[in-house]
């Protein structure tokens, strides 16, 4: 374990903001499993979040939609408002936070003084580029200028969503915009990507238990993907796989799509797209707005499909 | 002497706004509202299978989600005269009623609140007395002197911690906060219930839509659950409907009447009185059959001059959008069915364009959308339901009828209609359960070439989508959003948008802590992702928009 700063005490921390020990222990279970880690390291993942610091989150919008905020919102076990008021210190976060204007923007500039490389930065939406990144400003700073002047100063920058992963819709073909991912669009920046449109929030709260626990992030694919959430594909573990109602035929990209949507599915386990009868369409993979032939086959059926 | 305040971001919407006023003996004297991302999705659709269009389109914005998608595919479904089962109609009525429940609860508790209660005021209740003051508010509550105890600790742990993350920087202690600490820690405990309960609530798009964000189950001529469908799935729809009404009727509701009774008195700062818009515009929503305008359970109609008596009937034909004033390169008024936009930054000039929105306008006229229009427009009709919770929103309050058109009405009437949609999702749901074996879908033949018109009722407003195709290709595709008409910039008269002009008259007592104009703004839940786009694909100055 990396020596860590201790700013606050997260034992403290969940005691005073009412958060029952069951539900604490119940969502370092889910993180857990999310994680493949076996039932023995849930008292130490505990055990991280109440010994480790409270890691300081500045969350930066860029040529998104909200999806991805509006999915963390959807958080369980632990709940966004665990998460906010205990967890995490959000430093930065436009659409939650209470101020707005300069009172806002002075709340970036202490984080990028006070957690100087402790804070996790979390950008969403893409980065236009083009005619110097003018399609997109915040406070009167292009949305690459933001860019280049917080993620530098980050301990870890997480691209959440496809747009900030890969460019997603505003860098798809025919964009006037030169969207770019945040790795691009900051010269070849490494980053920890957590595409999906939206992405299952449990990958990303996951992704930050992992640092508490290890000090470290955790292992990523060749696209900067943390291998617990898409090493495998959608296909690999679907229910439907070998059966005779498999979407295959239909379009579903779920064989090529790198994602657990089939395992951790979303709205506390409710359901996921194939299981209301939608076929994937692969919103984990770079370019996946692009890909030839559009999304569905409309003439397809359900039917046996690959195994 | 005027002083200019510079809002940039504007905080607790979506997307990215600016907002400069003027400021003269402390009131705001003019306004301008700027849109400051681009992205131009319309031009992204050409060129792409139209029946693909809405997973994209749906990606406009991911708080108003659902919204988008729907209308795109009744687009397409309108140019092939394509009309769906009715279960397929009452599964997106309930889609999109549970958008409006979630949607509208997230706004008044984590987006809006804020503005009407100081944190720091709760840290000094006494518990006991809020036990009074919550079942004032709502006298079914049965919450204890113990459970508010625990919401103060968390606070004040919180607070005493030092670090106040997202609260940090508020315009705590401002004068303009009047809530006692009582009732500010009634209203605190329910903004963390209310994040809470959200979670839950949503599951009703994962039932139906397969997640959410972004749900997946819309399909050209219908929706697409199929194995899902069950007796048990639906019932389970039905708990969350009852779980969702339970909510707004002991929470939401009250605690909209509350702050109403409160802030509308002119003592407190009168917000019955600031924040007003003169015209409204509503293309209904939740259509009970085939038959629209004629079923729409919240009707079509248009307001002038606040005058509820007299509700207009809506010609799409006699919209315009103008970007005189907007980034776009612009010249001689075109059909929007034709040709190419070119957007030109140019940099914020107050005096000529100063806005990626576009100024949609109506007969020429700038125009409200959103829950104040869908109230007022279906209490002038005399929709009995709405009339009803109208009335006795303004019993509670002491407010009037024309008091609607404010701050305080509007986001008293985002409550209202909560109300009378969550009542109206329990008997929806009721009836779909005794059809549930009914077609879900239809099945269309595609066609080469067509063009089609939708529209809808987002959470935020009237939202049309106009779609031109050949080749099986987009050649056009245009939008009309809710938060375009209310954060639109002049027009080329130099008429101001909504927004503009109803922050006229706001009072500001410190340039530094702008807590009432941000009152002003959230009360119309700002939308920017939605609001930006290329409508006019020539870059004319102004636009007419045809229905097809």
């Amino acid at each position: 374990m990396k020596e860590k700063k201790e700013l606050e005490c997260l034992d403290i921390s969940f005691l005073n903001k009412g958060i029952s020990r069951r539900d604490f222990m119940k969502y370092c279970g889910l993180v857990a499993a999310t994680l493949g880690l076996e039932a023995s390291f849930i008292p130490r993942i505990a055990q991280a979040l109440e010994e480790g610091q409270r890691p300081p989150i500045v969350w930066l919008h860029f040529a998104g939609c909200t999806a991805c905020t509006e999915a963390f919102l959807r958080s369980s076990d632990p709940f966004v408002d665990d998460i906010i008021l205990g967890v995490a210190s959000v430093e930065y976060h436009e659409t939650i936070m209470a101020p707005s204007g300069q009172l806002a923007t002075d709340r970036l500039k202490n984080a990028l003084t006070q957690y100087a490389g402790e804070f996790i930065c979390i950008c969403e939406g893409a980065i236009p580029t083009a005619d110097n990144g003018v399609y997109g400003m915040v406070g009167g700073k292009t949305m690459l200028q933001i860019a280049k002047d917080v993620c530098p100063k980050a301990k870890a920058v997480i691209a959440l969503g496809t747009c900030a992963s890969f460019g997603g819709l505003p860098a798809a073909e025919g964009n006037l915009t030169g969207a770019k991912s945040i790795h691009t669009a900051l010269g070849g920046y490494p980053t920890i990507n957590i595409p999906g449109c939206p992405p299952n929030p449990i990958n990303l709260v996951s992704t930050i238990v992992t640092y508490l626990l290890n000090g470290e992030f955790p292992l990523l694919d060749d696209l900067g993907r943390p291998i617990f959430a898409y090493g495998t594909t959608n296909h690999s573990a679907c229910y439907r796989r070998g059966t005779g109602v498999c979407l295959y035929d239909l379009g579903c990209r779920g064989p090529e799509t790198y994602l657990n949507c089939s395992t951790a599915k979303f709205n506390l386990g409710s359901s996921w797209p194939v299981q209301a009868d939608a076929p994937c369409y692969g919103c984990s993979q770079p370019d996946f707005w692009d890909k030839p032939g559009g999304f569905y086959n409309y003439n397809g059926t359900r039917g046996p499909g690959p195994l | 002497m005027a002083s200019k305040i510079v809002i940039d971001p504007v905080t607790r919407i979506e997307g990215h706004l600016r907002m400069e006023t003027e400021v003269t003996g402390g009131f705001v004297s003019n306004a301008w509202s700027t849109g400051t991302l681009f992205r131009g999705v319309e031009v992204i659709l050409k060129n792409r299978d139209p029946r693909d269009a809405w997973m994209l389109t749906q990606r406009i914005c991911g708080v108003c989600t659902y919204v988008h998608g729907v209308t795109s595919i009744r687009s397409v479904e309108n140019a092939l005269g394509l009309t769906v089962p009715d279960n397929a109609r009452t599964v997106r009525n309930l889609l999109m009623g549970a958008q409006y429940v979630h949607d509208h609860i997230i706004h008044f508790y984590a987006l809006h609140l804020l503005d009407w209660v100081d944190i720091t005021r709760a840290l000094a209740a006494d518990p006991a007395t809020a036990v009074t003051i919550d079942r004032q508010i709502c006298s079914t509550r049965t919450r204890d002197a113990a459970y508010f105890t625990a919401v103060k600790d968390k606070l004040a742990g919180f607070v005493g911690s030092g670090q106040l993350g997202p609260f940090a920087n508020g315009y705590w202690g401002h004068a303009g906060y009047k809530l006692s600490p009582e009732m500010s820690l009634v209203m605190m405990a329910n903004y963390l219930e209310a994040l809470r309960f959200q979670v839950q609530i949503i599951k009703m798009h994962a039932i139906l839509g397969g997640k959410n964000p972004h749900p997946q189950s819309l399909l050209i001529g219908g929706v697409t659950p199929d194995l899902d469908f069950t007796l048990g799935r639906l019932t389970e729809f039905q708990s969350l409907c009852t779980e969702a009404k339970s909510f707004v009727d002991t929470y939401y509701l009250p605690d909209a009447t509350a702050i109403a009774a409160i802030y509308g008195q002119p003592e407190n700062g009168g917000y019955g009185a600031i924040g007003s818009c003169n015209n409204l515009l509503c293309f209904g929503e939740f259509p009970q059959t085939a038959d629209e305008p004629a079923s729409l359970f919240f009707p079509r109609g248009a307001i002038f001059g606040k005058a509820t008596g007299n509700v207009q009937s809506v010609n799409v034909a006699d919209i315009t959008e103008h970007v005189a004033r907007s980034w776009y390169e612009g010249s001689t008024p075109h059909n929007p069915a034709q040709g190419d936009t070119v957007p030109v930054y140019s940099g914020i000039d107050l005096d000529e364009k100063y806005s990626w929105l576009k100024a949609p306008r109506y007969n020429g006229q700038p125009m409200e959308v959103g829950p104040l229009a869908r109230v007022m427009v279906a209490y002038g009709q005399g929709m009995g339901a709405m009339v009803a919770a109208v009335n006795t929103f303004l019993s509670a309050t002491f407010l009037t009828l024309p008091q609607m058109y404010s701050t305080i009405g509007r986001t008293s009437a985002r409550a209202i209609e909560t109300k009378v949609i969550a009542d109206a999702m329990a008997d929806w749901i009721a009836e779909l359960i005794v059809v549930k074996n009914n077609p879900l879908r239809e099945s269309f033949t595609m066609q080469a070439a067509g063009s089609g018109v939708a529209l809808n009722e987002a959470p935020r407003g009237a939202l049309g989508h106009w779609l031109n195709y050949s080749d099986t290709k987009i050649d056009n595709y245009q939008m009309v959003v809710p938060s375009t008409w209310n954060f639109g910039p002049r027009d080329d008269a130099n008429v101001a948008g909504p927004v503009e002009q109803a922050l006229i008259g706001t009072p500001v007592a410190n340039d530094q802590k702008p807590l009432e104009i941000l009152r002003v703004i959230h009360s119309f839940d700002p939308c920017i992702a939605c609001a930006v786009h290329l409508v006019n694909l020539t870059g004319d100055e102004e636009v007419n928009i045809n229905v097809l």
